[in-house]
């Protein structure tokens, strides 16, 4: 018998279950589909400190970013701890911009206009200046996530479907699946976007909804154009934002095998995986705004995805007292990659009885009491 | 007999024979070569995969224009097709 199920093989679960492993404990990992094949297929790869407010999810991410660190030693996957230049279309938002960064108090280089193409050589003309943050990094996290699972979970059961919970009285005391009963001292949810219905088969509903996102992807360039991650600061505010509408800005960056992706869009229509060409033209048309020279290069694909997002847009990262034994490490909204390292980390720290060394309050699940999901 | 429709086009420099209405890809699969370019980290020989236009795999430089799809590009008399 496992002392862990873990629930989600993308990069949080694979993160929880490589965590638990080195902390002792023997861990199980059922996914219905294959690894990575929700949202962490999806995305970017973004491990970003510059687009947190200051507060609860900024530390997690400061935490983070030290572990991917640490993760990236492994080997096996592409980790690039290459920075982020948000960049800032007026003075107005340039100094809204150099506040944040003064209020974030992580390692930041304040970017005068003039000094832009020292960072990007290709960025448009005209911008008011940038702020350049050096621990921003990307990671390939399907590749990532698949590493971290080869060393945190002997048994890997991909293709199966949790269904419900084995309970004495209100404790959780492993899952059912379609294939076997698994028995285990604790359970942990790290469904992603589809945590709320794991949630629900334990009696404890979450409310995490998706919010879809398209990804461009040009064809390969022979000589890189962009180097590092770059965004405008229209995406910070975009982030944070609570509206259900179309909002879209670009995050351009290169990768190692010459493409260049280009996002981010964020919209509430539900699971639906329609392509939209109006997103994905909003898309192309921020990203050669930003920089020109992509006006002559060809996209090859479009992917989207589904962010788990919570109403307060912080994950769900602790116990539920109303299902004593399972544990919540979902709701990552876009930034499950960057925080996995440290979600996995903390739920290791609460299975074994070991402090957790950060306050989980802002996380824990209890914080929706009375909200209806 | 040759027939009017077929012509040849260049591949590195040597001729290949070509027939009209052909896709570059097909012209050099057809003269049996099988790979005309390598990924930039392995070396792996690539050439055509899809063979549809989706997988960007086999592209080409004709004419001097670089990172055309060999699957979708239409070979036309005396093209100087480049491989890399």
């Amino acid at each position: 018998m496992p002392d862990v199920v873990v629930i989600g093989a993308g990069v949080v679960g694979a993160a929880c279950a490589y965590y638990a492993a080195r902390a002792g404990l023997e861990v199980t990992v059922v996914e219905r589909g294959s690894v990575a094949s929700g949202t962490t297929g999806a995305g970017e790869g973004n491990v970003l400190v510059s687009d947190k407010e200051p507060g609860p999810e900024l530390d997690l991410a400061l935490l983070s970013n030290v572990l991917w660190r640490e993760l990236a030693e492994l080997g096996g996957f592409e980790f690039e701890a290459k920075g982020g230049l948000v960049v800032a279309e007026t003075g107005e938002v340039q100094r809204a911009l150099t506040g944040l960064a003064r209020a974030q108090a992580v390692e930041h280089e304040v970017v005068a206009p003039e000094d832009l193409p020292r960072y990007e050589p290709h960025l448009a003309t005209g911008l008011a200046g940038g702020v350049f943050y050096p621990q921003d990094a990307q990671v390939q996290p399907m590749l990532a996530a698949a590493r971290l699972l080869r060393h945190g979970a002997p048994e890997l059961r991909t293709g199966e479907t949790v269904t419900g919970f084995l309970r004495s009285g209100d404790r959780v005391t492993g899952v059912r699946t379609d294939r076997a009963e698994i028995p285990a001292a604790a359970v942990v949810n790290a469904a992603g976007t589809w945590a709320g219905e794991i949630a629900e088969l334990a009696g404890a509903p979450l409310p995490i909804l998706p919010r879809r996102g398209f990804v461009l992807v040009t064809e390969p360039l022979p000589e890189p154009l962009i180097r590092h991650k770059v965004y405008t600061a229209a995406y910070v505010t975009n982030v944070a934002s609570d509206s259900a509408g179309l909002e879209s800005s670009a995050v351009v960056e290169g990768t190692p095998s010459g493409t260049v992706l280009i996002g981010a869009s964020r919209e509430r229509v539900g699971f639906d995986r329609t392509l939209s060409i109006p997103v994905l033209r909003a898309l192309a048309r921020q990203a050669v705004e930003l920089f020109p020279v992509l006006a002559d290069t060809r996209l090859i694909r479009a992917y989207c995805g589904f962010r788990p997002y919570c109403p307060d847009h912080l994950p769900v990262i602790g116990p539920d007292p109303r299902a004593p034994g399972l544990y919540h490490a979902c709701g990552h909204e876009g930034a499950g990659i960057g925080l996995a390292p440290a979600t996995g980390h903390l739920v290791a720290r609460l299975l074994t009885g070991a402090e957790t060394g950060l306050d989980l309050r802002p996380f824990l699940p209890d914080r929706f009491a009375g909200e209806t999901s | 007999m040759k027939h009017e429709t077929e012509f040849e086009i260049s591949f590195d420099g040597g001729p290949v024979p070509a027939r009209q209405g052909q896709t570059i890809g097909a012209v050099l699969h057809a003269a049996g070569i099988r790979s005309w370019r390598t990924t930039r980290f392995g070396g792996r020989p690539r050439g055509l995969f899809c063979g549809i236009g989706v997988c960007f795999d086999c592209l080409v430089t004709v004419n001097g224009t670089p990172s055309l799809r060999a699957c979708q590009t239409e070979a036309l008399p005396g093209d100087e097709v480049t491989s890399g």
